[in-house]
């Protein structure tokens, strides 16, 4: 436990060396293989830390590595304090639990990556995993940080790299475009982050998240009836923060446009990990946030609205990977929804049962779009479970888990979730309306989940056709580059994971069986009893809350639950599997509905228009000033001295050079009179030097 | 017989002098210039010789052996001057030789 801090430094290792050194002289193998060990390593260690915490009474350990602010005298409220920031990580349940998901679905990922990246030439095989290295670097980071900047290095860092492995293919537009947008829509969150983390200093005076838990947790509840205080500020701008990691409302448009990147990319850090970075800073920050009811209850809608939103556009888009994008972000509104009805628990147990089941979708989506060589339509895919079986098989799983039927994982984690929201009093939504919108939502994910999986590997097949022939039947390493034999199942290195996987998602959800089950399966809650310290300030060890109502009810409610999903399965068995045709129908008689959506709600097009525009306006006009007024001031003065310059030239000229010339002038004039004398006659030379030597001699004989 | 007196030499010599001077300044030909310039030395000449033997000092007719050999030199540098002008000018008109002035 000692060496928790080696867990995000490993990666940071591996992304140092294949980012210095591999990018030149690694061959592809070498740096998949150096950054999966380097996980590896990190996973060893983290199952370690997380065994000995296991038999830790405190369920708290903190490491501090070096000092970054050093102790600054400080004004508090009660004296003078001081302030301090160490590089210091936090070992207790819920970053363990992050720890062991992040290394461990990381792992598979690198070696998922190995099989899924080898087409692409050696520089950019080691760049990828040199990013890929460098994003679980961040994200542990993230995870372990146990002060508000330490987590915020993270937090910056793995934007960094999402940005980063987005424009993984920089050479196409569309990638590079889709880069910046998420990482400038991520710095619309990190703004609200940034003022939160400025809020939490200036109230608390410190950063330390455990701290930060014990101050607050002496302060009253921000009730309705008490009003909308600090701490209510602070979770909203944390909020805010949350909505742009983990793509809620208004900030979630750049996580389907993400899907540009690589799909091991997609399923790490655009499903798995990254964006329940902000489900995981609401968790952390639990004691804040349970002191400010009303933004929970902000949290809760926002949560909800976005899973129905994303839901629904997830319903008529063709591109597998965009579908599981807004899965996601729909799945990510669950985890808000149960943060919002103070399920911190239930949240974190989504958020580790969703790791398992969407990063399983990701890497089958993934292993699909390679057998189909680079094909993501699902219009032209069918029928694909007799070409690959262990992805159709793996995939199925994933699908069941998500949509919510027992015992797969996703059904424990969402019917905690919907449990919860239907015993949830909101402070200005009526009771149950919450839980209906999570209820229709979990029966559009059952649907949108299985038209998918129905489109991709059932009925006929749509795709392109293939050379059957014989005539290059010889061995082809790899299907790029050279005649595309038809859909095949991947190579082993891709296949692995997505069956570990898919026992993780089969599996995951025993972890936190309801209570209700308590007569059939003694091992209840668990997940919930572990993670409980760390939603509950120090020393404040209060009872869980019982959340019971009576036991046929609570089953009632996992039978309609599970009823809705079917009754979504049905749906989408009736019309893709049974009825190809009744889709198309249906979309015809609804086309202005289906028109909305397939145009996801023209969000973009009217962030487009406000805030895209708006901005660019703003940028013309203030151009223009910069050009016509500052411009012109520069331009003036240097017209103001061109003018000076030009009467300095004038008086030069006339004035200086004037009485110059003037003197030559008259001199010149002068000589008129007397170069007349000079005849060059020698005659006369001769006859002056006469004159001169009479004149001479007369005055020497006469005048003496 | 009339006696022949130094005054006669010093009018002979003045005579010969302003003959030499006139020529020097009206004449146009830089030949008859120069004849006119040994007219000059020539008259200088009489006066030394004839002082010379008033006086019954050799020095003077020294002297005039030294003009003469400067005459002699002097004609022989001038001609030279003129032959190679006109070969230049074809002229040896002292008018149109008036290139050094202004």
């Amino acid at each position: 436990m000692e060496s928790i801090w080696l867990i995000p430094l490993l990666p940071g290792i591996g992304a140092a060396i294949n980012g210095l050194v591999g990018i030149r002289f690694f061959g592809k193998r070498l740096a998949g293989v150096l950054a999966s060990f380097m996980m590896g390593w990190a996973l060893w260690l983290s199952l370690v830390a997380f065994w000995e915490l296991l038999g830790d009474e405190d369920r708290f350990h903190q490491v501090t590595v070096a000092s970054w602010i050093p102790p600054i005298p400080l004004d508090t409220v009660d004296g003078i304090g001081s302030f301090s920031v160490d590089w210091s990580f936090t070992l207790d349940p819920l970053s363990a639990m992050m720890l062991l998901i992040v290394t461990g679905i990381g792992f598979l990922i690198h070696i998922y990556s190995i099989g899924y990246i080898e087409h692409e030439p050696r520089g950019g095989v080691a760049r990828f995993f040199c990013y890929l290295n460098l994003f679980c670097f961040f994200m542990l980071t993230l995870v372990l940080g146990s002060n508000f900047l330490v987590m915020f290095v993270g937090w910056e860092g793995v934007g960094l790299c999402s940005y980063l492995l987005i424009g993984y293919w920089y050479q196409k537009k569309s990638a590079s475009d889709a880069g910046k947008k998420a990482f400038i829509v991520n710095r619309i969150g990190d703004w609200g982050f940034v003022l939160g983390v400025f809020l939490v200093f200036f109230t608390f005076g410190t950063l330390d998240f455990r701290a930060v838990a014990e101050a607050a947790s002496h302060m009253p509840v921000e009730t309705a009836a008490v009003g909308f205080g600090v701490i209510s500020a602070i979770c909203l701008f944390l909020f805010i923060g949350a909505t742009g990691k983990s793509a809620q409302i208004p900030l979630y448009v750049w996580l389907p446009d993400a899907m540009e990147g690589p799909t091991p990319v997609s399923a790490l850090i655009h499903a798995a990990t990254m964006v329940t970075a902000g489900v995981y800073m609401v968790c952390r920050n639990a004691v804040l946030f349970t002191h400010a009811p009303m933004v929970m209850e902000v949290v809760a809608i926002v949560g909800v609205l976005t899973a129905l939103v994303a839901a629904t556009i997830g319903l008529v888009q063709t591109d597998i990977k965009r579908v599981l994008a807004y899965s996601t972000v729909s799945q990510l509104g669950y985890m808000f929804l149960a943060t919002g009805v103070g399920a911190f628990g239930a949240a974190a147990f989504h958020l580790m049962t969703h790791a398992f089941f969407k990063a399983l979708l990701f890497l089958g989506s993934g292993s699909v779009i390679h057998g189909m060589n680079e094909e993501q339509d699902m219009r032209r895919m069918g029928g694909l479970r007799q070409y690959m079986p262990v992805t159709a098989l793996t995939m199925a799983i994933g699908a069941v888990a998500i949509a919510g039927i027992p015992p797969f994982s996703g059904f424990f984690s969402k019917d905690e979730i919907l449990f919860r929201t239907y015993l949830h009093h909101g402070v200005f939504v009526p009771d149950k309306v919450l839980w209906g919108l999570g209820v229709v939502t979990a029966m559009l994910t059952a649907f949108y989940m299985f038209r998918l999986i129905n489109m991709t590997f059932f009925g006929a097949y749509r795709g392109p056709a293939w050379g059957h022939g014989a005539e290059d039947h010889g061995h082809d390493e790899d299907g790029h580059g050279h005649a595309w034999h038809g859909p095949h199942e991947s190579p082993r290195w891709m296949t692995i994971p997505l069956v570990v996987l898919a026992v993780g998602a089969m599996l995951a959800g025993f972890v936190g069986v309801p209570i209700a089950f308590e007569a059939v399966w003694p091992w209840t809650a668990t997940i919930e009893h572990f993670l409980h310290p760390s939603f509950v300030a120090e020393g404040a060890h209060a009872a869980e809350e019982a959340h019971h109502m009576s036991l046929l009810g609570e089953l009632g409610l996992m039978a309609f639950s599970v009823l809705i999903a079917l009754g979504g399965i049905w749906f989408a068995y009736r019309n893709y599997v049974e009825r190809p045709e009744a889709a198309e129908r249906l979309a015809e008689s609804l086309a202005g509905p289906h028109r909305v959506l397939t145009n996801k709600y023209y969000v973009d097009e009217l962030y487009d228009a406000t805030v895209v525009r708006g901005t660019m306006g703003s940028a013309g006009g203030l151009w223009t000033v910069d050009r016509q007024v500052v411009d012109g001031a520069v331009n003036g003065t240097g017209w103001t001295t061109i003018a000076a310059s030009w009467v300095s030239h004038v008086l030069d000229k006339y004035v200086v050079d004037g009485l110059v010339n003037l003197t030559a002038w008259l001199c010149g004039e002068a000589s008129y009179a007397f170069r007349r004398a000079q005849t060059g006659l020698i005659q006369n030379y001769a006859f002056v030097t006469l004159l001169g030597v009479f004149a001479f001699v007369t005055w020497f004989l006469v005048a003496r | 017989m009339l006696e022949i007196t130094p005054l006669h030499y010093s009018l002979l010599s003045a005579a010969l002098f302003m003959i030499g001077v006139i020529g020097v300044l009206v004449r146009r030909n830089v030949i008859i210039i120069f004849m006119s310039i040994e007219l000059i030395l020539n008259a200088v000449n009489i006066n030394l010789i004839a002082l010379s033997d008033q006086l019954q000092d050799l020095a003077g007719q020294v002297f005039v052996v030294f003009v003469i050999a400067v005459a002699a030199a002097e004609a022989a540098v001038g001609l030279g001057i003129i032959i190679a002008f006109y070969r230049n000018k074809e002229t040896v008109n002292i008018d149109e030789i008036q290139i050094m002035r202004w």
